[in-house]
């Protein structure tokens, strides 16, 4: 049953702009002030990270904010969690806000592992009591039994984040604020976290997840903002934000870097192309719809090809080629290979390679296919995982 | 900064966390650990009783050793209010730009640890009079309200200093100086029948400086009624009120300074 107080939006954030006073010469001091003044000069640059800034966060809401560096995400976020204050407008947030923000909660070096969680604790405005209740729990979660009556000076960089990161998910706030968590800890930490997450959408926490991967993007959130030079350039579904900060991002990549070097980067001359079931040309599927791969190439002697399928991430999910299935090519410069993408939602690509006789003779490899995205169906959502298996209970 | 916040629940217990972490590192590493915070002023104390006691004496006062060392105890605490106060704020970063939190709980616990180090410094400062044989008054009763006044003194002081410090980060140094200055200012090693015996006018100004009117006052109350106080001085009570006039008004002043600028301190530092 629904109160009152769950219709409340989480987080009202309301035209904000915030500009900030960049010091010209790096100096904080009164002389430099007189020599400025004296000088008729500011001393200072205006900077604008976050030009008229209005969204709505929902109750129990898994919401993404993406952006390239830079463009002002990290100051919205400061001023959702009431660190800066804005020039103008205002943030309203309903409930208790645990924030996660520059991979810490502010650690003092000098003080053992078991006493930062109680002042962090403090700082987030936990009682002992509350903390005491909380303890194990954090701990445990950090993995770091053995090492709490330790300084934290003695505790390595992951060590250090995995412990502030296991205080800010473990704290019984009402509103999480994360900022880049994907850089905490190691690949076995990573997963535990993104379990968690999907732990926290299934109670419906609210959550805001501020990150550069755009597969936990898609994977978690339930909508997203796309932030670039401060402004809102798109708020909506997780795919379409993902997939307007991909473009994005090649857009900037291929007019600032590399417009004459395009065929250095790809190097094979495999020509690779996806086609959904009745033939049309894309890039996005649904979970459990059949993608075509059309292979074309122009080297001689191919008497085999592979095709192999990578999440964005870097898992190799899938890869057979024709060698290995004893399958004859028909052609020699073209050859399909279709596959059902009984996969989980993110964003996935392709590498592919064409041999001789057999497949230790390579002819020729792409490392870096085409990338697609992979979305699931509304009623679908009934697993999880990279990829939906064949399966049977008895 | 609403009223009714200040001591709202979450902010007593960070304040409390912050006061406790603030004694656990003071003299963490060390081998004497605490009792540096009484080995500290009696070593003050013992170098001023030899050199301004037994070397060249300067005027005289009953039970002199007790009086220098309940002065010293006394600027000790102030001394150590603000300039811990005045580091607060910029030694916090870290945490302030990490967590949003009501920022004036730094400084208070800051200022609150020196006033917990007074009261250890206090115990010694008994000891002695013990010691000494200096007999109790009912007049003791008004130690606490001077150590209050100079207490509010050194918190509107660390309010207006950690904010300024934040623009300017020679107010340490400056304030390094004034407060050098300050210590011969104020009557903490010669008592003020010396200043008094050249310029009557001089000791009425130096009165009127609020640690020197409340450590005066604090040593007539608890040590002896030879003390120089501006009761004594101006034969007319009302005078004590521009001290604390003064001592008010800096605490306003600093309170609101601080508010002012506490918003961007995340931002600045």
């Amino acid at each position: 049953m629904k109160t009152k107080q769950d219709e409340q939006p989480a987080i009202v954030v309301s035209d904000i702009t915030k500009s900030f006073r960049i010091p010209l010469e790096a100096s904080s001091g009164i002389k430099q002030k007189l020599v400025n003044t004296l000088k008729g000069r500011k001393g200072y640059r205006k900077f604008t990270p976050l030009d008229d800034v209005s969204f709505t966060v929902n109750k129990g809401e898994f919401f993404g904010i993406v952006g390239r560096n830079g463009s002002g995400k990290s100051t919205l976020l400061k001023i959702i969690a009431g660190i800066y204050y804005p020039n103008h407008g205002d943030v309203v947030v309903n409930g208790k806000l645990v924030p996660f923000i520059e991979l810490g909660v502010g650690f003092n070096p000098e003080l053992t592992g078991r006493e930062n969680i109680f002042l962090n604790g403090a700082l987030l405005g936990f009682s002992r009591k509350e903390m005491i209740a909380m303890y194990e729990d954090i701990v445990g979660f950090a993995e770091l039994h053995d090492f709490m009556e330790e300084r934290l000076k003695n505790y390595s960089s992951g060590m250090q984040v995995r412990l502030a990161f296991s205080i800010a998910i473990r704290a019984k706030g009402d509103i999480l604020l994360l900022d880049e968590v994907l850089a905490v800890g190691d690949e076995a930490f990573q997963r535990k976290c993104f379990n968690y997450f999907e732990q926290l959408k299934r109670q419906n926490k609210t959550v805001i997840l501020v990150t550069h991967d755009m597969g936990s993007v898609e994977r978690f959130c339930d909508r997203a903002v796309f932030i670039n030079d401060g402004k809102i350039k798109l708020i909506g579904s997780p795919h379409k934000v993902a997939a307007a900060y991909s473009r994005n991002n090649d857009e900037a990549y291929n007019t600032e870097v590399v417009v004459e070097n395009e065929k250095a980067i790809s190097k094979s001359d495999i020509k690779i192309k996806l086609y959904d079931a009745v033939g049309k040309e894309t890039n996005k599927f649904t979970s459990g719809e059949t993608m075509t791969v059309r292979l074309k190439w122009s080297k001689k002697d191919v008497k085999h090809v592979g095709v192999a399928i990578f999440r964005q991430s870097g898992e190799y999910i899938f890869g057979p080629n024709t060698y290995l299935d004893g399958y004859k090519l028909h052609s020699g410069n073209e050859a399909d290979y279709s596959v059902a993408l009984n996969l989980g939602e993110g964003t996935y690509f392709i590498k592919a390679g064409i041999f001789g006789q057999n497949d230790n003779i390579r002819i020729d490899f792409e490392e870096n296919g085409p990338e697609f995205i992979v979305s699931r169906d509304k009623d679908d959502l009934r697993w999880g995982g990279f990829t939906k298996l064949e399966h049977d209970w008895r | 900064m609403k009223l009714s916040n200040i001591f709202s629940r979450p902010n007593r217990i960070l304040l409390r966390e912050l006061v406790i972490t603030d004694f656990k590192l003071r003299y963490q590493g060390s081998a004497l650990g605490y009792a540096w915070s009484l080995l500290k002023p009696l070593f003050l104390f013992a170098i001023m009783y030899v050199v301004f006691g037994m070397l060249i004496k300067i005027g005289s006062v009953e039970h002199y050793a007790v009086y220098l060392l309940f002065g010293i105890v006394l600027w000790t605490f102030f001394a150590e209010a603000t300039n811990q106060g005045l580091a607060s704020i910029v030694s916090r970063g870290d945490i302030l730009r990490k967590v949003s939190f009501p920022k004036y709980i730094i400084v208070l616990s800051t200022t609150i640890s020196a006033l917990v180090n007074l009261g250890l410094n206090l115990i010694i400062v008994f000891i002695l009079m013990l010691i000494n044989g200096v007999g109790f008054h009912f007049s003791a009763m008004m130690l606490p309200v001077y150590i209050l006044e100079i207490y509010v003194l050194a918190l509107g002081l660390a309010f207006f200093l950690s904010a300024l410090n934040i623009k300017y980060r020679d107010t340490s140094h400056i304030w390094e100086i004034i407060m050098q200055a300050a210590f011969y200012a104020t009557p903490i090693i010669y008592p003020l029948s010396v200043v008094m015996a050249k310029s009557d006018l001089a000791t009425k100004l130096l009165l009127m400086n609020p640690v020197a009117q409340a450590v005066q006052g604090a040593r007539y109350s608890l040590i002896t009624n030879e003390t120089i106080t501006v009761d004594s001085l101006f034969k007319n009570g009302w005078y004590n009120l521009i001290p604390i006039g003064i001592t008010v008004l800096i605490f306003i002043f600093g309170t609101l300074y601080f508010k002012k600028h506490s918003k961007h301190f995340a931002e600045n530092i």
